[in-house]
């Protein structure tokens, strides 16, 4: 039970850092409630239009929000070289990259509840039958992209030009997981329920496993100097 | 070596030539402008090719760290991403006399386009790190992930621009094909194999002598 | 390369390097470096600065991979298999290992808890309490000084009991007695039977520690003496003479 030990102290340990220093998660929420505004005013007044797109305007703030607070998954492991730390434990490595995944996932998590209560105040949209499928849809579309953002925001740590590479390496790969995402969220918010888009949430459910166990697999190859 | 591949590849691309112009029927609807089929759809095929060599040579080199996997998946990259581009742009000369459209967001280019994205940055993932041990490492990488990927995007793709149906077809193709279709087709499928190989291993030992410069 | 010869080195030592080289592109940081480190015995890495010294440590430490050349370490070999080897290393280096917003304490129990030692609290604090820490543990790293960092990455040594000890100029920065302190404890260090290897650019502070010294000139190793007979000022003066020369 060491290897749940240690990915368990990984997220106790970003947890933790978060609570006390507040960076990340507020900065996060205020930027998705700014998203909500310029929503509303690129997308001009017509409510009708805006609700229309909901599920895509949803998991595009999930997406650009995921890229800011992804891409700094690793910025605090840069300092006082802890990074080197992290590499010497012995001990398999892809705990930490799990403890990570789990930490980013419910950082994510939060944001999208919050930006969704948002979203339904604002814009005015009941999404009350919603919420179960939701409750499903949002930790699917989640985990895909917290595994493979955590292992690129790995890779992209120590390369130059960091806060490029990140999205524009993240983006194309997440595409999957964006279309599925966006329609099964489409059915549930028109109130057709989740039978069909089963095809769609098999879909996600794939594309975490291959994404998670790709990460344990090759996480070892990116801690190394 | 790498001349007689050279020639090889030359003798093929001249055969699938004369199949796609002589021998093969002029399209009823489409008039000549289908012929470029013959060069869109197997440089798309190569394109997978190549990619799943860079699969491949991915998980060799991490497995193993041979810089000559290392060379073959950077090599079969460079040359998967030109073969990709060729595909997005045969398919813009195939569309615009035939749908009117230099682009058309069908399921096929979609998916390549997304593709090309991914290698493209896979290729620039490369150039932005200098310590060759390093870059290898985390393009391997980025090559499994990008590879695993690929099935998700066709379906995902695919599924998106189909309404309400679930297919279980892996791809959308021809219904029917007459012989000589088939086999032009099949020549310049095997001469693009040839100039993908060729390509790789003259790329490949391009970046060997690279190495071999230092102090 | 020599055919299979025995490349573990004399039995009693438990770091051995053998034809060492790191090339970071063009630039050949170390080329062919052999060194063996026997038990209780401290090792000083001197050179100028840009010499390679911490490129030879964090070789030495599997922090970063040889482009030739191997490593063993207690009889592993630790370019083949480095995740057996860190079992055994301790590596102290410009940076601390720290979190800034954790407590000392947490800071332990973290590092502890992911190299799978104990983490009990009576442990940690056992640990905060030979270095001199304990009535800081509820502290936030981020108020510490930088010898109190440097006695908090030690503690975190003390609980990972390593057999071979990798330090990076781990006297500089440090006050008087804080540079008694980890002199002291180095010695004890060594008495329990462990190898110590540790970089310095300085003759003053803590080079008392070291049995052997060996000189870093252009990626090659220049001298390799005992301190005892030379005295540390024949050391200095081979020191200069080594720099002089390779300049």
């Amino acid at each position: 039970m060491t290897y749940a030990r240690r990915a368990w102290i990984v997220l106790w340990k970003d947890a933790v850092t978060e609570r006390r220093a507040k960076a990340t998660l507020n900065a996060l929420l205020f930027f998705s409630l700014l998203l909500l505004f310029v929503f509303q005013f690129t997308l001009g007044g017509d409510r009708e239009r805006l609700v229309a797109a909901l599920p895509g305007l949803l998991w595009l703030s999930f997406v650009l929000t995921g890229l800011v607070g992804l891409g700094r998954a690793f910025l605090v492991e840069r300092e006082n070289d802890c990074w080197d730390g992290l590499l010497m434990t012995a001990g398999d490595k892809s705990a930490i990259y799990l403890g990570k995944v789990a930490g980013n996932v419910i950082l994510m998590l939060l944001v999208e509840i919050i930006l969704l209560v948002l979203f339904a105040v604002f814009f005015n949209v009941d999404i009350g039958q919603a919420l179960p499928p939701l409750a499903l849809i949002l930790p699917l579309g989640t985990v895909g992209f917290a595994a493979v953002g955590t292992l690129f925001a790995a890779m992209t740590a120590h390369v130059r030009a960091r806060e490029i590479l990140f999205p524009v390496l993240l983006l194309p790969v997440q595409i999957p997981v964006l279309l599925g995402a966006v329609k099964a969220t489409e059915a549930a918010l028109a109130g057709e329920g989740l039978g069909g888009v089963t095809h769609w949430l098999q879909l996600l459910g794939a594309a975490d496993v291959v994404y998670v166990v790709a990460g344990l697999l090759t996480f070892d190859a990116l801690l190394e100097g | 070596m790498n001349r007689a591949l050279g020639w090889l590849a030359a003798v093929g691309l001249a055969g699938g030539l004369v199949m796609a112009f002589g021998v093969a029927p002029r399209e009823i609807t489409q008039g000549n402008v289908q012929r470029i089929m013959y060069l869109h759809v197997p440089t798309v095929l190569v394109a997978y090719l190549a990619f799943a060599v860079v699969l491949v040579a991915s998980i060799a080199y991490l497995w193993r760290r041979s810089p000559a996997a290392d060379r073959l998946a950077h090599a079969s990259a460079e040359v998967g991403v030109l073969f990709t581009g060729l595909t997005i742009v045969a398919g813009a000369i195939w569309g615009k006399p035939t749908w009117g459209t230099w682009w058309t967001w069908d399921a096929r280019l979609t998916s390549v386009a997304i593709l090309f994205v991914m290698y493209l940055g896979y290729l620039l993932l490369r150039g932005m790190i200098e310590d060759r041990e390093r870059a290898a490492r985390y393009s391997a990488v980025l090559g499994i992930v990008a590879a695993l990927d690929i099935p998700l995007v066709h379906f995902s793709v695919y599924w998106w621009r189909t309404l309400h149906q679930p297919p279980s077809l892996l791809k959308p193709g021809p219904a029917t094909m007459s012989p000589e279709i088939l086999a032009a087709l099949l020549v310049n499928i095997v001469a693009f194999v040839l100039l993908y190989v060729y390509f790789v291993a003259k790329r490949a030992t391009v970046l060997r002598r690279e190495e071999n410069v230092p102090a | 390369m020599t055919a299979d010869v025995d490349l573990s080195g004399p039995l009693d030592c438990l770091l051995s390097a053998r034809g060492l080289r790191k090339a970071y592109g063009r630039h050949l940081v170390l080329d062919g470096i052999d060194l063996d480190v026997r038990r209780g015995e401290g090792v000083a890495v001197l050179g100028a600065n840009g010499a390679g010294k911490t490129t030879l440590l964090r070789v030495v430490a599997t922090l970063v991979r040889p482009t030739g050349g191997r490593v063993f370490v207690a009889g592993t070999d630790a370019t083949r298999d480095p995740e057996s080897a860190r079992r055994q290393l301790g590596f102290l280096g410009h940076g601390s290992w720290l979190y800034e917003d954790l407590t000392a304490l947490e800071n332990l129990r973290f590092w502890a808890t992911l190299g799978g030692h104990t983490s009990k609290a009576s442990a940690l604090r056992g640990a905060l309490g030979a270095v001199d820490l304990d009535r800081w543990s509820e502290e936030r790293v981020r108020t510490f000084s930088a010898g109190m960092r440097r006695r908090l990455a030690l503690a975190r040594l003390v609980l990972a009991r390593p057999r071979v000890l990798l330090l990076d100029e781990p006297f500089t920065g440090l006050d008087q007695q804080g540079a008694k302190w980890l002199e002291e404890h180095l010695e004890g260090f060594k008495s329990e039977g462990g190898a110590l290897v540790m970089s310095t650019h300085s003759f003053g502070r803590g080079f008392g520690v070291a049995d052997r010294a060996v000189i870093l000139v252009d990626g090659r190793l220049a001298a390799d003496v005992a301190v005892a007979p030379l005295g540390v000022e024949g050391v200095r003066r081979l020191y200069d003479l080594a720099v002089e020369d390779g300049a």
